[in-house]
């Protein structure tokens, strides 16, 4: 019995040692030791055979058909006339009126094809689910057309199951624990310095220490862009949101102050461990519904260039990553310089988008942890300022499309908040008038409205 | 997700769908992948709530009557099978089966069947006559308040007494394919399903 116990502990020591040794000291000062590198090498080469395989057997099966369908995931083609265009092509075949209004019965097809194409497909809806892959990436996610293949194929599964839950998982706990440790202990001690410079730079050297371990508890491999353009104190970093990770992913390459709700539990204590050390803004929650509040705080906190970047997702919700959806204007009316990050994520590795709908955050995190890597390109914009006779909604706008144009994302005008709420009726309104228009003429509409 | 979806569809069905509709195999399986993202009560079945969720959808001022065509009369439920069998009416008409027409059942795409579905959209009581009173709040809903009442009216009345034969004020079917002999039907009800 003893000698179990003696076994076990030694084991536990060598676990220890290894994960200290070789993935936390490393991470601490920045370095890499090439592990991860290999370990990306080795794991594209076996999705690359895989694909392979997958494409042998479905060409066995005479199904070339449906794998060259997988290579796109959109179901039909739309044409992208205007209403005006495809209302006038279907009126040309009948009598024109001239007085009391134009409207043909043929009018309809063009709504009823509208919206069984949106049934079909729309460009809203399918953002806020996890993109489709363009090949099977070995884990347990799949495609609708990929089962079961090859005994080879499955075998490789199987393993891919055994490495991917009986090592790197228990390794990627392991870390992330230590990591949040670290930052709780780390912060609170950092806290109690008196306010000197000294106290600045251990709590960033600090920060920057703890993203880095629980980044590598992802084996997160980030590749940084444009370094140059990164986001400078007394300014505001937006960037495209896909999940809580967005933050470890920014914060490894430089400190942020956070903005966001205090939360109860865990979270409360690593927010409240954080803030002695660094001003982030923390908001109760009934201060968050004071918007007049939340801005003059923030302006606050902008206009002292002493203080770290704040950090804003500005779509307020997680998006697929394969799109960038509208920008609240809110943290575009404090004022200062914008700094805009596009992150992109690889999903061939794992998928990092959190459908809060559908997973809490424990169980995303066990995902996370059980996928084989998370792999993401940053890019650093260059800064933007208002300009003139812009107003904020234009200015969160040409933002928008900066980083939409820079991740490879579809822009998008959609608001993300439809996620759970409802679109709002001056869409359809606005639909109306433009239809109206077509029915009465552009100047006679405006009598139209006076009438009413 | 995608492979639970797959898996909850048996090929049985898939072949019946096939021939009911003409989709493909793989388009079944896509659209089957949508229905089921489009089904967040996850029964198996979509309601009206489900359709009103796509916010292209609910922008479309005709939204709620094309939603209504997915539910047959007193049904506030519609199957994967009910589903497709509607989308079926915006496939592409092919060169194939334009020639065998005279077959027994006419395919769900065919020029009439779009008409029909055109048709029902006017015709809210389903008594397969579009009234004026109909014409009138379909036109409403298009244009909302853009438009008064008199000058709404007067095209109602112009687009009945266009349309009428038989004087009875109302437009039937049959005067309905009339007025629209020239349209190109086919192509402008039609959806390009790839693949």
């Amino acid at each position: 019995m003893e000698d179990f116990w003696g076994v076990a502990i030694s084991v536990l020591r060598m676990w220890f040692s290894l994960v200290v040794g070789l993935i936390m000291l490393p991470a601490m000062f920045g370095v890499s030791l090439g592990i991860t590198e290999s370990y990306m090498k080795v794991l594209i080469k076996t999705l690359k055979w895989a694909t392979m395989r997958i494409q042998r057997g479905a060409q066995e099966q005479q199904e070339q058909q449906t794998l060259k369908a997988s290579a796109s995931n959109e179901i039909i083609q739309r044409d992208e006339g205007s209403m005006e265009q495809e209302i006038g092509e279907l009126r040309r075949s009948q009598p024109k009126h001239q007085e009391g209004g134009d409207f043909a019965l043929s009018d309809v097809f063009y709504f009823s094809r509208k919206g069984i194409e949106t049934i079909v497909e729309d460009e809203v809806t399918q953002r806020f689910t996890s993109e489709e892959l363009v090949s099977w990436n070995l884990l347990t996610r799949t495609n609708l057309n990929f089962y079961y293949i090859s005994l080879r194929l499955t075998i490789l599964w199987g393993v891919g199951v055994v490495v991917r839950y009986c090592i790197l998982l228990p390794l990627r706990i392991t870390l992330t624990c230590i990591g949040l440790t670290w930052l709780v202990i780390g912060t609170t001690l950092v806290g109690f310095l008196p306010n000197i410079r000294v106290k600045n730079w251990l709590s960033e050297l600090v920060h920057v220490m703890c993203y880095r371990i629980c980044a590598r508890g992802l084996s997160a491999v980030i590749h940084y862009h444009n370094k140059e353009n990164r986001p400078k104190r007394g300014g505001i970093c937006v960037a495209n949101h896909t999940s809580p990770i967005d933050i470890v992913i920014l914060a490894n390459d430089g400190c942020y102050a956070m903005v966001g709700q205090v939360h109860g539990g865990l979270m409360g204590v690593i927010q409240r461990a954080m803030v002695r050390s660094c001003p982030h803004i923390w908001f109760e929650r009934a201060e968050m519904k004071d918007r007049h509040l939340v801005t003059q705080r923030l302006k606050d906190h902008v206009n002292d260039k002493t203080k770290l970047p704040i950090l804003i997702f500005p779509e307020g919700t997680c998006i697929n990553n394969t799109s960038v959806m509208m920008f609240k204007k809110g943290s575009f009316e404090i004022g200062g310089t914008i700094y805009p990050v596009a992150i992109k994520y690889d999903p061939q590795f794992g998928d990092a988008f959190w459908n809060s709908s559908k997973y809490n955050m424990v169980s995303y995190l066990l995902r996370m942890m059980t996928s084989w890597a998370i792999m993401c390109n940053v890019w650093y914009l260059p800064s933007m300022t208002q300009e003139d006779g812009e107003d904020a909604v234009q200015f969160a706008n040409r933002v928008k499309s900066a980083i939409a144009r820079q991740g490879g994302l579809v822009d998008l005008s959609w608001d993300g908040g439809l996620k759970r709420g409802k679109v709002k009726e001056t869409l359809k309104e606005q639909q109306q008038k433009q239809y109206s228009s077509m029915v009465v003429g552009e100047d006679s509409s405006g009598s139209g409205d006076a009438s009413d | 997700m995608g492979s639970r979806a797959s898996s909850l569809l048996r090929e049985e069905d898939i072949e019946e769908i096939k021939k009911e509709t003409g989709f493909s195999h793989s388009q079944i399986t896509r659209l089957y992948s949508r229905f089921h993202s489009l089904d967040k009560g996850e029964n198996g079945a979509l309601s009206r709530e489900d359709f009103q969720r796509i916010p292209e959808l609910a922008i479309n001022p005709l939204g709620d009557r094309i939603i209504n065509a997915f539910f047959p009369e007193g049904e506030d439920q519609v199957n994967f099978r009910g589903f497709m069998r509607t989308l079926a009416h915006f496939r592409p008409v092919e060169d194939n089966e334009k020639n065998k027409h005279l077959d027994a059942s006419e395919p769900l795409n065919s020029r009439s069947n779009k008409l029909l579905f055109a048709f029902r959209l006017y015709d809210l009581d389903r008594d397969d006559k579009i009234s004026r009173d109909e014409l009138l709040q379909v036109l409403r809903m298009m244009v909302g308040v853009n438009i008064s009442d008199e000058q709404l009216g007067s095209i109602a009345d112009r687009t009945i007494q266009e349309a009428d034969t038989n004087g009875d004020m109302c437009i039937s079917f049959s005067e309905f394919i009339k007025v629209l002999e020239k349209v190109d039907v086919e192509q402008k009800m039609s959806i390009r399903f790839l693949h």
